[in-house]
């Protein structure tokens, strides 16, 4: 059976206020006055080693546990997920 | 808390461990503070899962008053009975210290021996205390009068200063601030009555005479 990691993003919804990333943007990243970089939002990586037939079915399993399990809040936060063949 | 409850207002109280089930003729259920499973993930989001949360869910529906104290309303509102969610403090910062929060709510279990409006010192003591609720929880809180307590200050970036809610039925209450820690005189640097009152309204509740 083929392995997968699938990289489950979990961040604050833009509404909400991210105490984090504004302060590394405006106590480190900022000081630099010539930087680009207008915005900066802090984020939790989970990382599922999974085995599965395919990617499809890898990252549908890793979506489903994260949805029955609450391992994201979905009224605070949304998720992005990568899912990598290892 | 189980000192309060069983040293100071004389309530037979049981420690029950989350793994068993509840003790037959209870009447009322308090989740107290902590940091279940080290806060990890979120805070409370695994003890929600805990095999007894299912029987407190029962209770809850029955009726029951429930209280759930700082990583209690944590748990309350992972396990979805109770609305919004408790957020990491504006600060980042874990904050141990006194505040004030005006009564909101006097027609729940735990604030029934209280005036609107009346003001209670109590101790504060979290790192994700910050309620949060979007807009269409917010309108629901506000019309169903779930807001209990708020607080006096902008102490943790809180939705509009919340540091208490309830469910739409009243029974099942969640706060931040620690009532346990500040019902006794020799602990609380102002006031103690006013935070004993949250426990004397939970015997006011279920009739108990000394």
């Amino acid at each position: 059976m083929p392995s997968f990691l699938v990289n489950v993003t979990i961040e604050n919804k833009p509404e909400i206020v991210d105490p984090e990333g504004n302060t590394i943007l405006n106590d480190l990243v900022l000081k630099d006055k010539r930087t680009p970089v207008k915005k900066i939002r802090s984020a939790k990586m989970l990382k599922f080693q999974i085995e599965a037939k395919n990617k499809e079915s890898a990252e549908k399993t890793v979506v489903d546990l994260c949805n029955e399990f609450r391992i994201y809040n979905p009224l605070v936060s949304k998720v992005s997920v990568e899912t990598l063949s290892i | 808390m189980h000192h309060v409850l069983t040293d100071v207002f004389k309530l037979q109280s049981q420690l029950v461990w989350h793994a068993d089930d509840l003790p037959k003729n209870v009447d009322a259920i308090v989740l107290p503070g902590g940091f279940s499973y080290g806060d990890r993930l979120r805070a409370g989001v695994i003890a929600a899962h805990s095999p007894i949360i299912a029987q407190v869910k029962k209770m809850a529906e029955k009726g029951m008053p429930i209280l759930g104290v700082c990583n209690g309303f944590q748990i309350l509102t992972e396990a979805g009975l109770l609305p919004g969610a408790l957020l990491k403090n504006t600060s980042l910062s874990y904050i141990c210290r006194w505040t004030e929060i005006i009564v909101k709510n006097n027609k729940t279990p735990f604030t029934n021996k209280f005036k609107l409006n009346q003001r209670i010192p109590i101790a504060i003591a979290n790192g994700e205390g910050r309620y949060y609720a979007d807009k269409e929880t917010l309108h629901m809180l506000k019309k169903n009068n779930q807001i209990v307590f708020t607080y006096g200050e902008d102490v943790n970036g809180a939705t509009m200063k919340i540091a208490s809610i309830c469910n739409k039925e009243g029974n099942v209450v969640g706060m931040m601030p620690h009532p346990e820690r500040s019902a006794e005189q020799i602990l609380n640097p102002k006031d103690a009555k006013p935070a004993s009152m949250i426990f004397e309204s939970l015997i006011k509740t279920l009739g108990v005479t000394a």
